[in-house]
């Protein structure tokens, strides 16, 4: 199921782009898509395992920007 | 400014401050004086730790994180080997040209996002409901379907509805980027996001705030920037292979000559540094998305929504446009275009043709009806009876009167002038008398010709109409505004066909477009490059079919928009080609040494604020 997120202290295009990619590589996730100008993240992914895969995502934003937060 | 853009504004004053100080005395020779690197080197290194500060605790969290070769380490990285150099002023200069660089492109990022909110300020921000004779202001997302709500003079109408009481005039500039007022009264439907006029309004609710027309269509907007353009994903892939590519560079610049000369490690390894410095390619990766976010904003500003950055990309390499006839070229009312008597005035003529349709619901008979203006006085017809096929027979104050086509005039062996004009000829007869022909047609509507005239100039190649009307109407209104094909009399499925054709007949570069009012139009607008759906204000089918929506009827937004993607595809370009010549140049400079740290950081950031700010120029208007 498609949800979005909004993403804080995203400041860097660079870093939009290596998270998104990351993002894409957790299991479970069909797409996602981090649209920098509007600082917000679109995922597609496994619903029952939510919870799971957005935690692995906020992971993957802190090592590429660390100021960086998901909003949930 | 936000706050952290103060704060490091003050910082970056500060260190100039101190910067400035610092070489006014070495200027001054009052290091020569004290005669010791160290005291130099301590003097520098404050402001430079002042500047640099939240550098290095990024750079070292990074490489925590596993992420070792990004700006942060690679500035400091050469900023230190600067330091070890004995350039002290210079190491404490790029740190700080690069700082003002980075908040100057934190700031105009900001600018960007807010401008495009501030346009995009359409979402309303309470409804007023009446309760016990008072009105209670709520928040339009606590409003059920149903509920009746007051929009006040001069208030923003939050909720898609119905007129229940009250006339006024709607400002639909919001949607539409044009102030044409739209009357509504009741049994009107009122969109939400435009602002109410002079009058009180009460409207009942026929959608939730999270499916009405303004929450779409904002989310429509704030999406577009997620489907990326052709050239978004090239730079992405290029940015990828770019930065390892300079690092080896680097490296092998820093370890190859110095063993190969046997010496002059410092200077390889100062050289080697500018290319590190300059293997970021943020400024790239940055622009682009702005500049079409600027396109998109400023599309939008028109009235215009463009559904993806991809499709203002097709846009601009549009060649082909294919327009639906009915409702896109012409209005789509049926209006009565000619009245030709014969014998009797126009005005009788007219009459008796209003009173022979008085009873058919025929849009022919409404248009006829409309014409006359006059109440018909329908006891003066009897047996009026439709002959399927041909026309109408009435008995109208005594007379037989037939009203149809050729054929209802052949068949009644009564002998009439023919009429070429294009349109629905209906011939009049009275006692088997011939008394005259009323023409009906479609209207093109104001300004398609200057559309396809502007469209021309812009280099569109092909302008197409299919239809399923007659021939003579369509060839007609094709030779008005000067189409270069025209396919008339086709069923739905032969649209499709068509369609295929022309695509399969088209260049790589090439791109075809069709547009239509997008209610009946789905398989089309499916095969075509970018669906364009006009008018219907934003109707829910039009919107979902389409990839670029124009708000209201005007056909000659089509160019406007043409010319907005056209711009925007051009600032990107020139954004690319600046931002990779400018880098390939202070490699080469800072290969031969002849580069300096300052050049690598304008190549850097400078050139990513001057791409900013061209792709700022994306947002104003075409």
């Amino acid at each position: 199921m498609k949800k979005k997120f909004k993403v804080e202290e995203l400041d860097c295009a660079c870093c939009a782009e290596k998270m998104e990619k990351l993002i894409k590589e957790i299991p479970g996730v069909n797409d996602a898509s981090i649209s920098f100008m509007t600082q917000k993240l679109t995922i597609d992914a496994d619903d029952s395992r939510l919870d799971e895969i957005m935690d692995e995502a906020q992971k993957v934003c802190a090592k590429v920007e660390s100021a960086c937060k998901i909003i949930i | 400014m936000t706050k952290r853009h103060k704060q490091m504004l003050t910082r970056i004053l500060i260190t100039a401050g101190l910067f400035i100080a610092l070489l006014t005395a070495e200027y001054t020779g009052l290091f020569e004086k004290v005669n010791s690197p160290l005291i130099e080197m301590i003097a520098f290194i404050i402001p430079y730790l002042l500047i640099s500060y939240d550098v290095i605790i990024k750079a070292a969290q990074n490489i925590r994180h596993g992420q070792i070769f990004d700006e942060n380490f690679l500035m400091i990285v050469a900023t230190i080997a600067a330091f070890c150099v004995q350039e002290f002023s210079e190491a404490v200069a790029v740190m700080l040209f690069y700082q003002v660089g980075e908040l100057f492109q934190s700031y105009a990022v900001g600018k960007s996002r807010q401008s495009i909110s501030a346009m995009m300020d359409i979402c309303p921000e309470y409804a007023n409901i009446e309760e016990d004779g008072e009105l209670k202001q709520v928040d339009p997302e606590d409003v059920e379907t149903g509920t009746a709500i007051i929009i006040k003079p001069g208030e923003r109408i939050p909720l898609d509805g119905i007129v229940l009481e009250g006339e006024s005039l709607i400002d639909t500039a919001a949607l539409t980027g044009e102030s044409m007022p739209r009357s509504v009264a009741p049994g009107s439907e009122i969109i939400s996001g435009c602002v109410n006029g002079n009058n009180t309004l009460k409207v009942q609710v026929t959608k939730l705030f999270e499916d009405s027309t303004v929450t779409r269509i904002l989310e429509l907007v704030e999406n577009a920037s997620s489907k990326k353009a052709h050239v978004e994903n090239f730079i992405t892939r290029f940015a990828r292979v770019y930065t390892p590519f300079v690092t080896i560079c680097a490296a092998i610049l820093a370890i190859i000559p110095p063993l190969i000369t046997g010496g002059g490690w410092s200077e390889w390894i100062r050289r080697a540094c500018i290319f590190l410095v300059i293997s970021c390619p943020c400024a790239l990766v940055l622009s682009v998305p702005l500049g079409f976010f600027g396109g998109i904003g400023a599309a939008s500003k028109i009235g215009v929504l463009v559904k993806g950055s991809n499709y203002l990309e097709a846009l601009s390499e549009m060649t082909t446009l294919v327009f639906d006839k009915t409702g896109t070229l012409t209005k789509g009312e049926f209006q009565v275009s000619e009245i030709i008597p014969e014998n009797i005035s126009k005005e009788a003529l007219l009459e008796l043709a209003a009173l022979g349709e008085g009873y058919s619901n025929h849009p022919i008979a409404s248009s006829i009806r409309e014409a006359y203006q006059k109440p018909v006085s329908m006891d003066r017809v009897t047996n009026a009876a439709e002959v399927t096929g041909r026309g109408i027979e009435a008995c109208i104050d005594g007379r037989t009167v037939y009203l149809g086509n050729a054929k209802l005039m052949q068949n009644k062996g009564i002998s009439y002038t023919e009429n070429q004009s294009v349109g629905t000829v209906v011939y009049v007869a009275a006692d088997h008398v011939f008394m005259g022909t009323i023409v009906i047609s479609d209207a093109v509507k104001a300004g398609a010709k200057d559309a396809v005239d502007g469209l021309k100039r812009l280099g569109v190649k092909k302008c197409v109409m299919l239809t399923g009307d007659r021939k003579q109407s369509a060839e007609a209104v094709a030779e008005q505004i000067k189409l270069d094909e025209v396919h008339a009399e086709l069923l739905p499925g032969d649209k499709v066909t068509l369609v295929e054709r022309l695509l399969d007949g088209q260049g790589n570069k090439e791109k075809l477009a069709f547009v239509g009012d997008g209610i009946n139009d789905a398989p089309v607008l499916s095969r075509v490059d970018i669906g364009i759906a006009m008018g219907s204000m934003g109707s829910d089918a039009a919107i979902e079919a389409a990839d670029i929506v124009i708000m209201d009827d005007d056909i000659q937004k089509i160019s406007s928009t043409v010319k907005i993607a056209r711009r925007t595809m051009r600032i990107v370009r020139e954004n690319i080609a600046f931002a990779l010549s400018v880098k390939a140049m202070v490699m080469i400079l800072g290969a031969l040494g002849i580069a300096t740290m300052w050049m690598a950081v304008f190549g850097d950031v400078g050139v990513a604020v001057i791409a900013i700010l061209n792709a700022m120029r994306a947002l104003k208007g075409a």
